[in-house]
């Protein structure tokens, strides 16, 4: 894994803001190690704009640890760019030949509206969340102790891996149809799975559902493009249940 | 007399907490809603205050730099969450919790709070769970724990090595809860950028909008900094790339005393640096050291091969491993506390047993193959083979580790692209957390009414070490347990107050204050770019106010630090306008705080004459390297008051620290 250095060409998105309208400009970057995050390259090239006296390129970003979400970026037609199981952040120069153009956009969906560059707006998300994505519990020193009620291995490790979800939206800017099934289907996943969530569980379903449906994303057409991106590995198996979740709230309603 | 009164309630250290909360003062439900209450930051602290205070009825704005409160940086904690539940029978209790902080610590945090946070520790487990918290659990349905470092017992409930997430996203839930109900609202992608006050006491906080450039004002009877802490003044840390100190800063240069400003955590285990374009440093979870045994070559010639590239680290045999940590203090070992493990493994490097094939040559391995070959035998026997193949033994080890610290091992493999299930890991220290920070009274209040500070942004609980596994503890002990109960008792006196004005002369000066500021940076002709300067500051930080200090180091970082102020207002080039969105004049605001804080940084370093979990003054060590104390004279919170532009004149105020319940001792982990 000895480190290199290889010399890129980009093709940016760049848009002043949500009403202007964008372009992909072409940018010329050399000595980038492999070694560098994708993100490392985006500092080395906002760096040079700057020495040129020019406007960085706004993208979003913070941990660089793959967790917070924050980053995103469509990259050579992918999310995330063309490694798997992985966010912008924690994707690597090595990935890339010397000599190659890059195209880096960002997320393309209706429900995420472009707010300047590379920058979305994706705050749908938290309206989904506060809609229903909570076990209505007030903090209070009362609750029951932790250990009251044991919850079977198997159920706790899929509830896990469903609230490893980090909310990048990377499904939804992957599908054609920008649903955002797999989001929802893995927060609705994580409290049908646990005794607590199970209380409020038809409530919830039908709340988020009836919220994402108000945001403009699409519907799912089981294509399967989410869960391919998804950095977390996020199972369409939550989909199915959410589903079920979702026919069995509705069969009782009546 | 001090100005500090740090409000500790009198009585035994286990009942201090219960009575205090007995007799503060209530706002009855009725007024709540009157009462406007400012949150900034929403990570474990902010959110779960956010929350709670939502909760009861107050009205509650919170902001969060970022697009959404979810992404704040408590969530990139891997390893843990202490609390003192004794589920594993190995003789925990409140008062060991406690204990091993205060010692953790280094005798530097005060006793009262210390001892409210292990006692609400229990609380939080139990709370997260009802919140929906996937916790790691066994195969009978109950909770899991592991042990981390300076501790002798498992008190540490974990979710892989995703804890922090877990958690933060259960303080977002109740947060999103809140939010839905209209009972808190949320500013994402909005940033303090100062604070207002009247006739001495917190009205309110000046922000800007980060999405439209427009500068807000917002009023409140109270406002709560949980904006995190300030380990980006190195540049290169473990923090998230927005993390920054300008919202406690701000109250600072408002009145609020910032306390042991050098007190930071060099954490041992992350990736070392691999080049100088490089952003951040990541973390290998200190959980890792559960498993995973820290060493470097015996021999220089070996490290040297190492480095360059003519051995393996898997070709050095045994008898020619120094396991370090297990040979310096066999009674902790590798779970020996960060601060005595950093510099351990810095001595080593120093000493040229370096592995890394950097600049520096820092790097020493963590090594998972004996925990990989006993788990694996381990699993062997529960499946029924008691006579198992080496190879079967390590495949079941491998995946004995996959489910530990699986997310862990990807993680590295992306970032060094070497495989640590094949290949012991390279890890050296980096600057992690802060333990300084805005000096609070035991209600969590600053030294200006109105402005309470918690989680990382405050200095009260770790003294000049934290123990791992108790960050996430002490953000949801603040922002749940206590200070839903102590801002109530401060807002009792404010119900007769009514609205709070934003048309008034503090707020009207506040807001001028910020869009001059701004102005001088968009206009300022210079051709260097913040991100220069930040790194500049990041370097003379590291080398002189890092892991080792001394004296004639931190005053030329002092005078450094003055000339890189000038240069950079004189030099800094910032693109872009005020009116729209720009991540550059949103880092040249922040920068211009960290260079401020990292000058008062060195004068405290330089201040406090000996050494104190992760303040080393070289000059103040044993013959074995071990941290001299000096009880006599530093067994105090140093909590320093700005006084106007240049940094050098600020001064000291003590707040001793009285350690009535703990023998104060020296600090053992042979």
């Amino acid at each position: 894994m000895a480190t290199k250095f290889i010399n890129i060409n980009l093709k940016i998105w760049r848009q002043k803001n949500a009403n202007a309208k964008g372009s992909l400009e072409s940018y010329k970057l050399d000595k980038v190690s492999t070694d560098s995050s994708f993100l490392e390259m985006l500092d080395q090239l906002n760096e040079q704009l700057i020495n040129e006296q020019k406007e960085s390129i706004a993208f979003d970003h913070d941990c660089r640890e793959g967790i917070c979400g924050m980053c995103s970026l469509y990259i050579n037609g992918r999310a995330h760019g063309p490694d798997t199981g992985t966010t912008t952040c924690q994707l690597h120069m090595r990935k890339f030949n010397d000599g190659d153009t890059i195209y880096v956009e960002p997320w393309r969906s209706r429900a995420f509206p472009i707010i300047k560059d590379l920058v979305v707006d994706r705050s749908a998300f938290d309206r989904i969340q506060q809609a229903g994505g909570f076990v209505s519990v007030n903090t209070s020193g009362r609750t029951m102790d932790a250990n009251a009620i044991p919850i079977p291995k198997a159920d706790a490790d899929k509830a896990f891996e469903a609230a490893a979800c980090i909310g990048c939206g990377a499904c939804v800017a992957t599908c054609k149809n920008g649903s955002a099934l797999l989001f929802v289907g893995a927060k609705v996943s994580q409290y049908a799975l646990l005794p607590q969530g199970k209380v409020e569980a038809q409530e919830r379903v039908v709340n988020m559902v009836r919220q994402m449906d108000e945001e403009g994303f699409g519907n799912c057409t089981n294509t399967g493009a989410c869960e391919i991106e998804c950095p977390k590995g996020i199972s369409l198996e939550n989909i199915a249940r959410m589903n079920r979740e979702f026919l069995f709230a509705a069969a009782k309603s009546e | 007399m001090s100005i500090l009164d740090s409000k500790i309630p009198a009585g035994h250290i286990s009942e201090k907490w219960t009575d205090h909360k007995n007799h503060l003062k209530l706002v009855a439900p009725n007024n709540r809603p009157k009462i406007d209450v400012i949150v900034v930051g929403t990570g474990l602290a902010g959110a779960s205050a956010a929350a709670s205070l939502g909760e009861m009825g107050y009205n509650v704005k919170a902001f969060c730099f970022q697009d959404s409160p979810r992404r704040a940086h408590s969530i990139a904690a891997q390893g843990g969450i202490n609390a003192a539940k004794n589920y594993q029978n190995d003789g925990d209790s409140v008062y060991r919790l406690f204990y091993d902080t205060i010692k953790g610590g280094d005798y530097r945090a005060r006793e009262a709070n210390v001892h409210r946070l292990a006692e609400v520790s229990g609380n939080i487990i139990d709370q997260c769970v009802a919140q929906g918290v996937p916790f790691a659990r066994e195969y009978g349905g109950l909770l899991d724990n592991r042990s981390f470092g300076g501790t002798q017992v498992q008190r540490t409930f974990y979710a892989a090595g995703q804890t922090g997430q877990q958690l933060l996203l259960g303080a977002y839930s109740s947060l999103s809860r809140q939010i839905g109900l209209g009972r808190v609202k949320m500013y994402h992608r909005h940033e303090m950028l100062d604070l207002v006050t009247v006739d001495g006491k917190a009205r309110g906080i000046i922000a800007r909008n980060l999405v439209t450039g427009e500068l807000e004002r917002h009023a409140a009877h109270a406002v709560i900094i949980a904006s995190g802490g300030y380990g980006n003044v190195y540049f290169l840390s473990t923090n998230a790339m927005g993390s920054n100190v300008s919202a406690a800063w701000k109250a600072h240069k408002k009145g609020a005393l910032f306390a042991n400003p050098c007190f930071v955590q060099i954490h041992p285990t992350c990736i070392p640096v691999h080049g100088t374009n490089q952003a951040k440093l990541t973390l290998m979870s200190e959980s890792l050291r559960n498993s995973g045994r820290i060493w470097v070559p015996m021999k220089k010639e070996d490290a040297e091969a190492i480095r360059e590239g003519r051995l393996k680290p898997t070709q050095i045999a045994e008898e020619d491993r120094d396991y370090f940590l297990e040979r310096r203090y066999p009674a902790f070992g590798n779970l020996v506390p960060r601060d005595v493990a950093s510099r351990a493994a810095k001595e080593r490097c120093d000493a040229g047993f370096g592995i890394e094939a950097n600049d520096t040559n820092e790097g020493v391995y963590l090594d998972f193959s004996t925990e990989i070959k006993s788990k694996g035998k381990q699993a062997a026997y529960a499946l029924g083979d008691h006579n198992p193949t080496e190879e079967k033994t390590i495949e079941l080890g491998k995946k004995w580790i996959e489910e530990k610290y699986g997310n862990l091992f990807q993680m590295y493999q992306k970032i060094t692209d070497d495989n640590p299930y094949e290949t012991p890991m390279k890890i050296y220290p980096a600057v992690h957390y802060t333990m300084g920070g805005v000096w609070v009274d035991y209600n969590l209040q600053s030294t200006i009414k109105g402005c309470f500070v918690a989680g990382e942004a405050n200095f009260s609980d770790h003294g000049a070490n934290r123990l791992g596994a108790s960050a996430l503890m002490q953000g949801l002990a603040d922002g749940y347990f206590v200070l839903p109960y102590t801002v109530s008792d401060y807002l009792a006196d404010e119900i007769r107050t009514g609205k709070i004005s934003t048309d008034t002369p503090e707020f009207e000066a506040a807001e001028n204050d910020v869009k001059n500021s701004i102005e001088k940076f968009l206009s300022n002709k210079g051709t260097k770019s913040v991100d220069f300067f930040h790194k500049r500051l990041g370097l003379i930080m590291w080398n002189k106010v890092g892991m080792g200090r001394n004296e004639q180091g931190l005053k030329e970082a002092i005078e450094e630090i003055g000339s890189l102020r000038d240069d950079f207002y004189q030099n800094v080039f910032v693109p872009g306008d005020s009116n729209e969105m720009n991540p550059e004049l949103e880092k040249a605001m922040r920068v211009a705080d960290l260079i401020e804080l990292g000058q008062l940084m060195a004068i405290d370093a330089l201040n406090r004459d000996e050494s104190c979990g992760g303040h080393f003054r070289e000059e103040f060590q044993d013959s074995e390297g071990e941290t001299l104390r000096n009880d006599e004279k530093f067994k105090h919170v140093a909590a320093w008051e700005y006084k106007g532009m240049d940094i050098k004149n600020s001064v000291m105020h003590k707040e001793e620290l009285n350690y009535e319940f703990i023998k104060i001792a020296e600090r053992n982990y042979k």
